[in-house]
This record gives structure tokens, C-alpha cells and sequence, in this order.
């Protein structure tokens, strides 16, 4: 059994998976429940001057028949009591010592902020989380997203807090920058001891073509909603590889967005996150899905040799790289196993509307048909000599492992743009002819 | 004893109600989400009336569903019927790609009686009439769905048609003779009005050869003959005139003719025969109160012509099946049936069925539906056109692409032409015949109806469509087995030719 302990800026948790702030980390009831379902962490829901919600708050898209691929959100900070919630931390700390609760908060003036870092510290809350990320309401008050989109604003939140901060401060980002780096050099300058990263994202999901309202309605009208769910993912782990790649911000990160499976935590960690933060998921199927995450995770370290989180911790950020530093001459083409095959031709179709038209309808006499296949139905033949090795057909293929991308051998020596360019300066080397 | 109803109107309703409901709004997604939109799939050549499946199954999952029904009856105008009526499992729902998955086919029959069903329901309409200034007249001679698949087609081309129709209602089989759990009768009726509402005008209680003559049939450019079967096979037993001895189809037209609760049934049920006809009617006789219904074939199981699904509903019914028995005689007392003499048979060294002697024994029923197939139209056809050629088994000569009959203007399409097929068949038939019509009148050839981008038609010959089908050998083996067209001769006429 791997060690799936995990260690955040000096928070400790028993494993790498935390509640994220939100709906499902509003009360002690909900801490509870988390913890017994085997949960390591919990972010408590914002905590912030009261506020009022709207009704209705949340709203998702469906992608046929699978349901709340994305979720949007209006839903503001905590809406009860700042003392109801830290006497709530203090009461669950007492009762699971050894799991993390983080104390999220969200206030404007530099003795307000002091206060709240006080009453954290006071409830016996492992750590404060600095929501520097809600992208609706609470920026229109100048708080969230507000002050994650101006790095020096936040620099200086960050350095009010760690005036009187005695427990680790982790500043958590918005994906609505142009630069999420910028603000978490920020959040580096300020002095935070950690980043947790991304926020939900701007959005609106769907109009509805009866009222034309969008969702979600309330009396007559809607607003802007922070999005996140499963769909966000890919854009989280780019922020997140952006920030565990800069050599200017180096501090742990807490990996937030889309995360549902310990695939994807796994991912999360492999570009860099110490630990991973889960709400959506949890909004939709409840605290029980922890439990595959902590096996799958725990079979997957167990599999791979690793002993511990460690060393899966970051091993793909340095294999992402600036786009001129791949190989040009690296060549990778489609190849068809004929006998896993339905003929579906959705391969065919793909290529020649969608892409390079690299893929032909061809006679079946020869091919070794799969069980099943219809005879004299046109098979998909792979044209190898105008495959550019793009994936899309691999990626339509509804029959796993039936497309497989294979790679060539060119014979030619490795070649990247920058070092092309370097050349054709020097008169090192001839043009590529463009593509006909 | 005669025959009486058996069940309260209720509890009819519910032994006759429909296994196969509507899918709900949601059951229709979830299902057409599973559809790998497949290019030039295989379920459209599956189907003898080329619906572009995958296109209208995208429909109903984007919630297009106007649209989904329009590319079904736009390609098949019986599309609400066929939904209900198809073997899907050798056809569309056979050739599905995800059978080589390992998963289940896509409720094709399901979604496209969704789609049918939306337009119906809320008065839709999606095909529009033609305006009929081609100027051309042509007689449709038969309104069951081959005469209306093309009367239909024609109706679009803008031809101006009429059918001649003998029973009171059009729709022919549609109408009388499905069994009731599967399809309404007023479905039948519904796409009658559809096809009216095309400009299409229809003669009902009309016997072409009394009523109207060939001289005015004559008149017309060009004719169309979809006249289906004729009358039940006689057993050519003693004690065949018996009362209670039914023709089967006979049998499920009074299900469809008259109320549930007067349509008499014995309590123990004879029905000779083991072809879809003959399933239809024991399942229907149990469903209408039948203590008994004993399904008696001269050969064994894996003989009979009905299709494994149809027989797995017979036996959920509760119908009871004698293989290798064939009936001697109809016994019967003070005019009536009381069950009739079998014997045991066995095929001897050349394959043919004969019985067993001493082996007869007397059996108690109280009716005894016939469904041994039906008659070729052949003496009412030669009658009417004696310089028709027919084929030696009383089905039509015709080119297989058109219709054309050796007659240049004269048409067939359907039962009377194929021998007895499914009612997809038929509209497919009637639509080519139709084109063939077209074409006759020295219009430009039609196409289609084929996905746009289709890479067959600029390529051939692995296209696809109706006009150029890829050919499924595999598929088409499996139907011809499982068609009873591949079983001309009535089922009993082996053995009684023996008897006598």
C-alpha cells in the first residue's frame, strides 16, 4: 500500500483528497459526513460578512444522455454567521484532529481581513484558504475574482493576512486572467504559503428559447455564473502546469477543477498539484466517491512502484513545453486493427470532412474482417502517405484500441521550429516546402 | 358449442394493449444518445425503404423531432406503421454496428414510432403536396401499403393518382390484418389521411373488374397493381366447412372490425400452420380468452417460418406448440367443431413430409383457425389482364428495379408481386415502382433518398441508397430464411396431397 498521506504547506491530511469550498462543505454536519466517507480535508464554504442568495443558483449542460457535464453557479459565499462557522471548525477539529479543515475566507478591509485570520486561527483550523476566485456577486462588491485578477491588489491582501497569520495561507486563484502566473507570483510576493487553483469560470450555459432567459432564472432574469465540473478540467491542469512550471512562483498547489476520479487526480498531481480539491463531483454523486478514489489512486501508486505521492508529484510538468521546441520531424500514423473494426466509418467520415482527407473507402476483399462485420461493406484504409498523424481518428473511434496512432521512423534528425529558424538564418539549412 | 366472447371489455383492453408503448421524452434521448451516427451505416441499406436512420435518430436527440419524422416519411410514408410492425431484428436493428460491439442494437423501431408519433400527435405536417402539373393519371389497383407507398412517391412527383380500393378502408393489412397488440387499426387509418393529404385520391369499396372495368382503367398513363394476397389456403380436410373452422386472417380482421368484447373465440383453440400469420392468431386467441391454443405443424421447430421473436411470444402467451403433426380431419357434432384427428409425421428419405401410419389420434378443440398461407391472386389477374405474364408460382414477372410487369404501362410491387413479404417490403416496392412510373413518362431518374455528403454516389460502386444499395449477402441470407416468401408452397399441401 503506497502512502497517500499528503503534507501542504505544512497541512497534513491523510490522504491527498479535500472538499473544495463550496455547497458541500457548509456545515459541520457536511464536514462529518465527508470525514467519515473517508475524506482528508475539508475547505469550508467562504466565510464572509452574511450575505442572501438568490433562488434559483445553479445551472448545467448535458451532453446526451450524460447529465451536468458542466455546472454553473451563482451562489454567493457561506450565508450564515462568521461565528456559527468557526464554532462549527472548532467543533469538527475536535472531533477528527488528524484531517485538515481549512478555514475559506473572504473580506475587504485590512482589519477585517485580520480579524478573520484571528477567528481562524482561534476555531483550530489547519489552515486559511484566501478566496481570491468567485467570478459572481461577491467581485461586483470588490472581493473574488476582483482582487484575483489584480495581482497587486492581491499582494497586498496576501501580505495584510500574513501580518497576523500563525497558520499556513493558501491563496486561491481565478482562471478568469489572462495570466494565471501573474497572480500567483502575486500570491508568491505576498508571502502565501501555498496556491490553490483554478476558481470556477465566467460562464453562462444555456438560453432558454421559450423565455430567453438564461439558466438559472431568477424572477425574470439571470447573471453571470462561476463554472466548473468535469468539463473545466483541461483548463485547470494548463493553469496548473503554467504555475508548477515558473520558477517564479514555486509553492505548492492545491489542484482544483473538474477533478471526479482518481484519474484525474492523478493527473492533477502528476503536473504538479501536492493535493486535490473536489466539489462538483461531490454536488452530483455525494461524499461516497471518495472511496474509489482513494483505491484507485492507492492500486495506480501501488502499480507504478511508487512508494508515496512524492514521486508521482510533478513528473509531467517538464514534458509539456513552448510549441518550438517540438520535434518537426517527429511523424506518428493511424493504423486500423482490422479485426476489432465494426465499420461504423466514422473515421472516414472525420478525416475527409473534418481534417486531411488521409483516410479512403476501400474494397474489403482481403481484410481480415472482425466477427460480425458486414461483408462487401467498405472498410476505412488509412492513406499513409497523407496521414499527418493529427489523432482525430483515433479520437472518433468508438471501438477501444481499433485506431491506434503508431510512430515512424523518418530517419530524420530531430528538428524543432526554434532551432529551424536559428538555421535558416545561418543558411544551415533549406526551406520546408509548404504542404500542397 | 359455437363461439362467444370470453373477457370483459377491460380486461381485454389490457390483453390487447400495446407491447410496445411510446418511449417517454427521456427514454427516447437516452437511447438515441447511444447512436454512433454512423457514416453509410448499414441499417439504411437494411431497409428496403432507405431512411436515413442515423440522421433522423440525431434528430430526436437534438430534440428536432418534426424533422426526425419528416426524413422517416419522406423516405417511407408507412414510417408509423413500419415503427410498429418491422422485424427489426433482421432488418435495421440486425445490421446495427453495435451488435460487433458486443452491445445492443439501437431501438431503431422505438425512436422512429417516437418521432412518428410527435408528428401524428400534434397534427404536423411535414410532407407537403405537390402540385400535379405533370398532368399525367395513374391507377393505383390496391390500397394496402405497397399501392400507397406508391401512390405516395407519385403523389410528389407530381402525378395525379388514384386508388381503387375494395374493402371499405384503405391501409389493406395495415388496417385489417396486424395483430392487434402490435398496431391500432386507426394508425393504418392515420397514414391513410397522410397519404390523402398528398393530393392522392382513393376509391374504397371498389372492386376493379366489376365496378370499374379494364377500359377504364385504361385511360389512365400508366397502372400500379398492389393487390396483395387473396384468400386463405383450404386444409382439404373433411369437416373444413364447420363453423368454427377460421381463416386466420379472417380471424384477426373481426379483432380489427368489430369490438374486443364481441369477437367470438373458442375455448380451445386449434391453429394449423407456423408461419407470423399463424402466431399473430394463437397469440391473439389467448389474449381474447382462449383456455388452449395449440400451434399444429407438419414439421418441426426449426422448420416453421415465423420469426424466433415471434415465437417467444406465442410461448409467453401461453400458446402450446405440436411440431410434426398434421391434421386429418375436422370432427364435429350437431354442426359444430368438437377437435379435430392428427397424426404424427416424419419426413421420409427425400426430405418430404409424410405421416405415420397408425398413428392417428382425436384431439377435443372448439375452433380451428387455418393459417396455411394465401392464394396468389393469379385467375383474378388473368382475368383482368390476360396478356400479363405471371411466374409459374402466380406472382408477377417485373424488373426488379422498377416494377415493370411485361405490360409497359402495368406496374406491381408488394405481396402480389414478391409472394408475401413484410410491409416494409412493400412500400419500398410501391416507392421504386413508383420512380419506375417516373421514369416511364420519360422523366429525369430520382435519387435518394441519400445523405448529401454520401460517398457513394460521386464514387460507386461501395455507395449506398436505395438506387444503389451495398449489398449485405450475409443479411439478405438471414432474411431470406427467415421470410415466409422463401415458403411458396402452403404448408400443408404435402401432406395432404398424400391423404388424398
Amino acid at each position: 500500500m503506497a502512502d497517500l498521506s499528503s503534507n501542504l504547506a505544512g497541512i497534513e491530511s491523510p490522504n491527498p483528497f479535500w472538499i473544495a469550498s463550496g455547497p458541500p462543505g457548509n456545515t459541520a454536519y457536511q464536514a462529518h459526513r465527508a470525514f467519515e466517507a473517508g475524506w482528508g480535508g475539508v475547505v469550508w464554504k467562504t466565510i464572509g460578512d452574511p450575505i442572501r442568495n438568490v433562488s434559483s443558483r445553479y445551472s448545467s449542460i448535458d451532453y446526451g444522455n450524460m447529465r451536468m457535464v458542466g455546472l454553473n453557479n451563482i451562489e454567493l459565499i457561506s450565508d450564515r454567521a462568521p461565528e456559527t462557522n468557526f464554532r462549527e471548525i472548532a467543533e469538527v477539529k475536535k472531533r477528527w484532529p488528524h484531517h485538515a479543515v481549512i478555514a475559506s475566507i473572504m473580506v475587504d478591509t485590512r482589519e477585517h481581513w485580520h480579524d478573520f485570520v484571528r477567528r481562524s486561527a482561534d476555531s483550530g483550523a489547519d489552515g486559511i484558504e484566501l478566496n481570491f476566485g468567485c467570478p459572481h456577486g461577491m467581485c461586483e462588491r470588490g472581493m473574488g475574482s476582483a482582487v484575483g485578477q489584480n495581482p497587486d491588489v492581491a499582494q497586498t491582501i496576501i501580505e495584510w493576512v500574513m501580518e497576523v497569520a500563525t497558520i499556513p495561507v493558501i491563496a486561491k486563484l481565478t482562471p478568469n486572467i489572462t495570466d494565471i502566473t501573474a497572480a500567483a507570483r502575486a500570491a508568491r510576493r505576498g508571502g502565501a504559503n501555498a496556491i490553490s487553483l483554478i476558481n470556477t469560470i465566467n460562464s453562462i450555459t444555456q438560453v432558454n428559447l421559450d423565455t430567453f432567459v438564461p439558466e438559472p432564472f431568477v424572477g425574470g432574469l439571470s447573471s453571470h455564473g462561476g463554472y466548473c465540473g468535469p468539463a473545466v478540467k483541461p483548463i485547470a491542469l494548463n493553469m496548473l502546469q503554467s504555475c508548477a512550471s515558473d520558477p517564479k512562483v514555486r509553492l505548492p498547489i492545491s489542484g482544483i477543477g473538474g477533478i471526479s476520479t482518481w484519474r484525474d487526480a492523478a493527473e492533477f498531481i502528476a503536473l504538479g498539484a501536492t493535493n486535490v480539491q473536489v466539489c462538483t463531483a461531490v454536488m452530483h454523486y455525494g461524499f461516497r466517491i471518495v472511496e474509489d478514489m482513494i483505491e484507485g489512486l492507492n492500486d495506480y501508486l501501488d502499480q507504478k512502484g511508487f512508494g508515496s505521492l512524492d514521486e508521482l508529484r510533478g513528473r509531467a510538468v517538464d514534458t509539456v513545453r513552448k510549441w518550438e521546441t517540438l520535434d518537426l520531424n517527429y511523424k506518428r500514423i493511424a493504423e486500423i486493427d482490422y479485426g476489432k473494426c465494426i465499420g461504423c466509418n466514422l473515421c472516414y467520415i472525420a478525416c475527409e470532412d473534418g481534417a486531411h482527407q488521409a483516410i479512403a473507402l476501400a474494397n474489403p476483399a482481403g481484410y481480415g474482417l472482425g466477427p460480425g462485420r458486414v461483408p462487401n461493406k467498405p472498410v476505412p484504409e488509412i492513406k499513409e502517405e497523407e496521414c499527418v498523424g493529427c489523432n482525430l481518428c483515433s479520437l472518433v473511434c468508438p471501438v477501444q484500441d481499433c485506431i491506434t496512432m503508431v510512430s515512424v521512423e523518418t530517419g530524420l534528425d530531430r528538428l524543432a521550429w526554434a532551432d529551424y529558424q536559428t538555421r535558416l538564418a545561418a543558411g544551415d539549412a533549406t526551406a520546408f516546402p509548404p504542404h500542397p | 358449442m359455437s363461439l362467444s366472447p370470453k373477457l370483459s371489455s377491460e380486461q381485454l383492453a389490457v390483453n390487447l394493449a400495446e407491447i410496445a408503448p411510446r418511449y417517454t421524452e427521456q427514454q427516447a434521448l437516452v437511447e438515441s444518445s447511444r447512436c454512433l451516427f454512423c457514416f453509410d451505416a448499414p441499417c439504411i441499406t437494411a431497409c428496403p425503404t432507405g431512411i436515413d436512420v442515423p440522421a433522423f435518430i440525431k434528430k430526436i436527440m437534438t430534440g428536432n423531432v418534426t424533422g426526425a419524422a419528416r426524413t422517416i416519411l419522406t423516405a417511407n410514408i408507412l414510417g408509423a406503421s413500419c415503427a410498429r410492425v418491422c422485424p427489426t431484428e433482421v432488418l435495421c436493428e440486425g445490421a446495427c454496428v453495435l451488435l460487433d460491439r458486443d452491445s445492443d442494437p439501437i431501438k431503431i423501431g422505438r425512436l422512429q414510432r417516437y418521432a412518428t408519433d410527435h408528428v401524428a400527435e400534434h397534427k404536423i405536417q411535414v410532407l407537403k403536396p405537390t402540385p400535379k402539373r405533370n398532368g399525367k393519371r395513374v391507377a393505383v389497383i390496391g390500397g394496402g401499403p405497397a399501392g400507397m407507398g406508391c401512390a405516395a412517391e407519385l403523389a410528389h412527383l407530381g402525378h395525379h393518382v388514384v386508388i381503387f380500393e375494395r374493402k371499405p378502408n384503405a391501409g389493406g393489412l395495415n388496417t385489417y390484418g396486424i395483430a392487434y397488440y402490435k398496431m391500432k387499426p386507426e394508425i393504418s387509418l392515420e397514414e391513410v389521411e397522410l397519404v390523402k393529404s398528398l393530393g392522392v385520391e382513393f376509391r374504397c369499396g371498389v372492386e376493379v373488374g366489376k365496378d370499374v372495368t379494364r377500359a377504364e382503367l385504361d385511360q389512365f398513363d400508366a397502372i400500379f397493381l398492389g393487390v396483395g394476397l387473396g384468400e386463405g389456403h383450404r386444409l382439404r380436410i373433411p369437416g373444413e366447412e364447420l363453423p368454427e373452422v377460421v381463416d386466420a386472417l379472417t380471424f384477426i380482421e373481426q379483432i380489427h372490425t368489430e369490438p374486443l368484447d364481441r369477437v367470438p373465440v373458442g375455448a380451445r383453440v386449434a391453429v394449423i400452420g407456423c408461419g407470423n400469420t399463424a402466431i399473430d392468431a394463437a397469440t391473439q386467441a389467448r389474449r381474447l380468452g382462449a383456455d388452449k391454443v395449440v400451434v399444429i405443424y407438419r414439421r418441426g421447430e426449426l422448420d416453421m417460418s415465423a420469426y424466433a421473436f415471434e415465437y417467444d411470444l406465442a410461448k409467453r402467451d401461453g400458446a402450446s406448440f405440436l411440431f410434426h403433426h398434421a391434421p386429418l380431419e375436422v370432427l364435429g357434432a350437431s354442426g359444430h367443431v368438437t377437435g379435430l384427428r392428427l397424426a404424427l409425421t416424419r419426413f421420409n428419405q427425400s426430405g418430404a413430409v409424410e405421416q405415420i401410419a397408425g398413428s392417428e389420434f382425436n384431439e377435443p378443440f372448439d375452433m380451428v383457425l387455418k393459417a396455411v398461407g394465401q392464394q396468389k391472386q393469379s385467375a383474378w389477374l388473368t382475368q383482368l389482364f390476360p396478356e400479363l405474364e405471371l411466374k409459374p408460382n402466380g406472382t408477377m414477372a417485373r424488373h426488379p428495379d422498377t416494377g415493370q410487369t411485361n405490360l409497359p404501362n402495368v406496374f406491381a410491387g408488394g405481396d402480389c408481386a414478391n409472394g408475401g413479404r413484410e410491409v416494409v417490403n412493400a412500400v419500398g416496392e410501391g416507392k421504386k415502382a413508383a420512380r419506375g412510373i417516373h421514369a416511364f413518362f420519360g422523366k429525369p431518374p430520382v435519387v435518394g433518398p441519400i445523405q448529401p455528403s454520401r460517398w457513394g454516389v460521386a464514387h460507386g460502386p461501395y455507395g449506398s441508397g436505395l438506387d444503389a444499395p451495398i449489398r449485405v449477402p450475409e443479411l439478405e441470407a438471414k432474411y431470406e430464411q427467415l421470410s415466409p416468401a422463401s415458403h411458396p408452397e402452403p404448408a400443408t399441401s404435402a401432406l395432404t396431397s398424400k391423404i388424398q
